[in-house]
């Protein structure tokens, strides 16, 4: 057989018999380049959302969720209704301690405060951090370093700035590292400057000084504006959110039922639905991808039937002349695994040339919603693998009609 | 050379079926020219199916060069056409989409030979029936009797014992028709043995003996002076 297959007759007679019938042949084939085409093209974009939202959440675990205090709906243990509830570090620290799953627990404060470097001042937004924020959400950072624990414990009045703040208070090639700032009228130390993310999931932050400086500074004692509870890669984040915030209830004396006493975003919940659409869109592409292919190759082999039929003729001289029924059927399987191939090779590289228009036109800047839209290898290496086997059996088809010819019905003389 | 025995086919049409072959007897011998003549519905050209294993007797023995041909599988029997068989047809049967020289060499294709021993073999057949400049033309560009020796030319190619032409003149005119019959006449000559179907008496008047078939069995068998078709040419 594979002497058959590098044999250059074999394709002779494939090419002539293409020949013979250029138009049906191409026309057979559009059905299988379609089929293959609307594969690439859909699972390329469907892998450029993926990348995308992977863009929008890569520098975040998003199995995460972000906890802030309200204002308590339901009376309890004598306090009225309308009580504002605040979150404290020691508590923070206790979700970390007792819910099961729990990574780490970020505690964050925020405000809004007059940064001020020599004749210019702007207000921005600042946050007091702990140096794990970095493992949550990944800070860029362009030059110098971010907070570290030795900031922590020594309470360094330092902070790490936006790229916007140090456009807007530093001259054009400035140094910012090692220089000062006055914030609220205390002087801080330019540690780094950092790159705003493309997207903000949450609060945008211009700055950030250690945590323990703010609580200090802004005389914040043991409150906290809001967490960010990180989950196990394992762990079910709902749960987790759940937990915590039934453990936080009773530590601030909430009525278990009370909804809006803590407000939260989980994010690991949203990702996994984001990703399930993806999973699910995915699917509908191999579906339909797959359906087409096999449309088409039925396409190909009805065309191939009815080539069988007005070919009979030559399929008796043949037979007349020496061909067995076997050399018969693997010349016209033959032909069918080519057609296939061919079609096939060509939807491989028209989808190729979707994806690069897609990517031209939806795929630039940062606001692109659809990202290096591709297939793998892998996914061309099957789609491939599929044609073959599906071009052999369709092939079989006409190849055992056309071994069923008697050569003397054939060429019996008009 | 082929030795043939008894032999009855009959072909259902419906309901009833029609008996076409009642028992014929027939011998060939190596070197031989033989016409099988009869009107249409005589069974000429089933008997030649037969004996072109295209067809299967329904009893009867059937010899060719001393092998039994009889229950053949269809791949057997394909082998046994190529090597002891060549086809020359009234309606010539090339592959209109290969050119002379390919169509010349399909026999030798089957028979496995590579491609290079295929072009020469091919190209001295081609010669032999005088058409080596046509060799790179399609059958549409060639005259009937340029189409009719380049199957000479095909059937010729794998070298068979056997000759066999269905109606070989039945698609030309009556001078290609003797310039085709010449050339037949010359294989004869060289040794080649040669089994014609023909309804014209005047071809059948250039083979060496005529067998005269009528409603299934053989009426007359005899051999005849044969008048040479150069003499007209």
């Amino acid at each position: 057989m594979l002497k058959f297959l590098i044999d250059k007759d074999t394709w002779q007679e494939v090419f002539d018999s293409f020949n013979k019938n250029k138009l049906r042949s191409i026309l057979t084939m559009v059905g299988v380049w379609w089929g293959i085409l609307l594969l690439i093209g859909l699972l390329g974009s469907a892998k450029g959302l993926e990348n995308s939202f992977k863009k929008l959440f890569g520098d975040f675990a998003t199995n995460s969720v972000f906890v802030w205090g309200n204002k308590t709906n339901i009376p309890f243990k004598g306090f009225q209704k309308g009580r504002r509830v605040r979150l404290t570090l020691t508590n923070a620290l206790k979700v970390e301690e007792h819910i099961p799953g729990v990574a780490f627990v970020v505690p964050r404060n925020q405000r809004q405060v007059n940064i001020e470097r020599k004749l210019s001042s702007e207000f921005f937004s600042i946050a007091g951090d702990m140096p794990l924020l970095n493992k949550v959400q990944k800070i860029k950072l362009k030059t110098g370093r971010f907070i570290n624990q030795g900031d922590m414990q020594e309470k360094r009045k330092v902070v790490v700035i936006s790229e916007d703040i140090y456009k807007q208070l530093f001259e054009v090639k400035a140094k910012a590292v090692g220089e000062y700032l006055q914030i609220d009228g205390v002087t801080f130390k330019v540690i780094g400057v950092f790159k705003e993310p493309d997207e903000n999931l949450g609060p945008s932050i211009d700055a950030h000084m250690p945590f323990s400086t703010f609580q200090q500074v802004f005389n914040q004692g043991d409150v906290i504006g809001w967490i960010t509870i990180t989950g196990q890669p394992t762990a079910d984040i709902k749960q987790v959110e759940a937990d915590a915030k039934l453990l936080l209830k009773n530590l601030t004396k909430i009525h278990p039922d009370d909804k809006r006493a803590f407000g939260s975003f989980n994010l690991g919940d949203n990702y996994a639905k984001l990703t399930g659409f993806l999973k699910g869109m995915q699917f509908l592409t191999w579906f339909v991808g797959i359906a087409t292919l096999i449309a088409g190759v039925f396409a190909i082999g009805n065309i191939l039937l009815i080539t069988v039929k007005e070919r009979t003729k030559e399929i008796g001289v043949r037979r007349a002349l020496g061909a067995t029924p076997y050399e018969i059927k693997r010349q016209i399987v033959v032909e069918a695994v080519f057609l296939t191939v061919v079609a096939g090779l060509l939807g491989i590289i028209s989808g190729g040339w979707i994806l690069i228009v897609i990517n031209h036109f939806y795929g630039q800047g940062a606001e692109a919603k659809i990202v290096n839209p591709s297939v793998s290898i892998t996914v061309v290496f099957v789609a491939l693998v599929i044609l073959v086997i599906l071009g052999t059996l369709i092939g079989l088809i006409p190849a055992f009609k056309a071994t069923k010819i008697k050569p003397i019905e054939a060429l019996r003389e008009e | 050379m082929l030795k043939i025995n008894a032999l009855h086919k009959s072909y259902a049409i419906g309901e009833s079926s029609l008996h076409v072959l009642k028992g014929i007897d027939l011998s060939v011998e190596t070197g031989e020219m033989v016409a099988i003549m009869g009107s249409s519905g005589s069974g000429k050209s089933t008997l030649l199916n037969i004996i072109g294993m295209l067809d299967v007797a329904d009893s009867g023995d059937y010899i060719l060069d001393g092998l039994p041909i009889e229950a053949l599988t269809e791949k057997k029997a394909a082998v046994y056409r190529n090597k002891f068989l060549g086809f020359i047809f009234q309606s010539f049967n090339l592959i209109n989409y290969k050119n002379a020289l390919e169509n010349v060499a399909l026999p030798l294709y089957y028979q496995g030979l590579n491609r290079k021993k295929r072009q020469e073999l091919a190209l001295f057949h081609l010669e032999k029936v005088g058409l080596t400049n046509w060799s790179g033309h399609l059958p549409k560009e060639l005259s009937g009797g340029q189409k009719q020796r380049v199957a000479i030319a095909r059937a010729l190619a794998a070298n068979p014992k056997l000759l066999l032409a269905d109606e070989p003149t039945g698609a030309l005119d009556t001078k290609t028709s003797h310039e085709i019959m010449a050339f037949i006449q010359q294989l004869n000559d060289e040794g080649k043995t040669i089994l014609m179907v023909t309804h014209e008496e005047d071809i059948a008047g250039m083979c060496k003996r005529i067998v005269r078939l009528r409603d299934g069995v053989i009426i007359e068998d005899k051999k005849v002076n044969q008048v040479r078709a150069s003499q007209y040419v």
